[in-house]
């Protein structure tokens, strides 16, 4: 994904300003996002590990899904 | 001469006029050129006086590691809170002050261009901002050029990256900045944002250095600072106290109602406490303990006899109109937020799920807008569920509080604005 592969972690980021809450995220990665009342998304705070490969690959579709390209993977290093 | 250890070290003036640049020039002296301000910044513990409280040498360590000649220095002077008028009061007081430590910030980071932002709602501020500059150019063409800019008063307006983001010609809106610290810019030059007040310590740091400016406050928090009290007070104060000033003093001096019910400490993103904690020292490391902060200095008492519940609803059906509107949770949770409150002070049918949808709404927002302006809110209305615990549990049996049934107010709330109406430019 062109992306320096640093870290172990990575959480889904929202940009907020530019989200219109079409959820199409929620769809693509429901283990990662959940949907508020008014159709913005609440993504999982908690980093999730890269080893889990599925949730990543839905994390991608999500990313790659987002009409308005507000998301984003951050990678985290873990804690050792 | 100013003395170090009295007070008021900021807000010192001869008369009820601002300082003359050659008033000024003779009670604080002229800047010392040789003085290291840097490490004198960094020794004196300075943190910013705008709400968050970041250590300001750090802040200009970060920009002047930053490349580029064209660098800002931009004195945000907005006052975006209602409950506050202590930049006001300050350029009221002395405008050279402010421009002095301005100046000095923009030697130490390398920038030559310095902002001075007051919003346009207020014009006696902006004369005297405009003499203090008129009376600087006919002494000297040397040094940073210095401009006032007058953006349009809104609440998110001041808050720094929607001020720079209207300083480089666009909307006074919020920007989302993932990155934290973030180097703000204008156009690609780097911008160091600092409040008014902050500003005029720099320069009070820099004449008499670190050693005269600790003289004051505590350890962990030294120095001045200034605190608009407002609320249940004869008159709106703004009054200068030494940090660790127990919150009764200031209360006391300010001529407010020493037994309160509750205070909201902050301003209306800020944090209401139960009135016994005005025992507390006026300092961050203590007011840390009860989950509360200095914050802009601002304290809005309530009396025993007003609802707090009642005031938490019309702070937050205020802010909610004042949001920016540009993210979900922000634009609909906030009037959602305020709805539910109206719900629980008028009594009406279904209090008891409006409370729980409160509680839940106020953990879904917080944390899920690009600024902390949402933050802040569901902050106030959750420590004023704790607070008000027992207004709340009358107010959901069915036996509202007189007060609220009075329309006698203490939370001073401005003019509520059609969305329409709201200017961003």
């Amino acid at each position: 994904m062109g992306v320096i592969r640093r870290g172990d972690k990575f959480v889904l980021k929202v940009n907020p300003i530019l989200c219109d809450g079409f959820g199409h995220c929620h769809e693509l990665a429901p283990e990662l996002v959940q949907v508020d009342e008014w159709g913005y998304p609440i993504i999982q705070r908690e980093p999730t590990p890269l080893a889990n490969a599925r949730a990543l690959q839905s994390a991608r579709y999500a990313v790659r899904g987002c009409p308005r390209q507000a998301l984003s993977i951050e990678r985290i290093a873990g804690e050792s | 001469m100013i003395s170090a250890s009295a007070l008021p070290r900021l807000l010192h003036r001869a008369s009820g006029q601002p300082l003359s640049l050659a008033e000024h020039d003779h009670e604080f002296g002229l800047v010392s050129p040789q003085m290291d301000l840097l490490t004198e910044l960094r020794e004196s513990g300075l943190t910013g006086r705008g709400g968050a409280g970041f250590p300001t040498a750090k802040k200009v360590e970060l920009l002047r590691d930053q490349r580029g000649h064209g660098k800002f220095v931009v004195v945000n002077a907005m006052e975006g809170e209602p409950a506050s008028h202590k930049d006001l009061a300050l350029l009221n007081a002395n405008p050279h002050l402010v421009i002095d430590g301005a100046e000095m910030l923009a030697r130490m980071i390398g920038a030559n261009r310095i902002v001075i932002c007051v919003s346009r709602d207020n014009p006696l501020v902006i004369n005297h901002v405009n003499r203090a500059l008129h009376e600087r150019s006919r002494r000297s063409q040397r040094g940073p050029e210095i401009e006032l800019h007058t953006p349009p008063w809104r609440y998110v307006a001041g808050e720094e990256s929607a001020l720079i983001h209207w300083l480089g010609d666009k909307e006074s809106l919020p920007q989302y900045r993932p990155q934290r610290p973030t180097i703000l810019r204008i156009g690609r030059s780097a911008a160091l944002a600092d409040n008014a007040e902050t500003c005029a310590n720099v320069g009070l740091i820099g004449r008499f250095g670190a050693d005269w400016y600790r003289t004051l406050g505590t350890p962990a928090s030294p120095g001045s600072t200034l605190v608009s009290v407002t609320g249940a007070v004869a008159k709106a104060h703004v009054i200068e106290v030494a940090l660790g000033t127990p919150v009764r003093s200031i209360l006391e001096v300010a001529g407010a109602d020493t037994d309160p019910s509750a205070i909201l400490l902050g301003g209306y993103g800020g944090t209401w406490l139960s009135g016994e904690n005005i025992r507390l020292p006026f300092a961050t490391e203590y007011l840390k303990e009860v989950g509360a902060s200095v914050g802009a200095g601002i304290i809005m008492v309530l009396p025993k006899r007003a609802c707090g519940i009642l005031e938490t609803y019309r702070i937050t059906k205020w802010m909610a109109n004042e949001s920016a509107r540009q993210c979900g949770p922000c634009a609909f949770g906030l009037p959602a937020m305020a709805d539910d409150l109206q719900q629980l002070v008028s009594g009406g049918q279904g209090r008891k799920q409006s409370l729980d949808r409160l509680i839940r709404r106020a953990g879904e927002i917080d944390g899920r807008g690009a600024c902390k302006h949402p933050d802040g809110v569901v902050r106030m209305v959750r420590t004023a569920l704790q607070v008000f615990e027992k207004d709340l549990h009358n107010h959901i049996n069915g036996s509202p509080c007189v007060a609220s049934r009075e329309s006698k107010f203490y939370a001073t709330v401005p003019r509520f604005e059609r969305e329409e109406d709201l200017v961003w430019e």
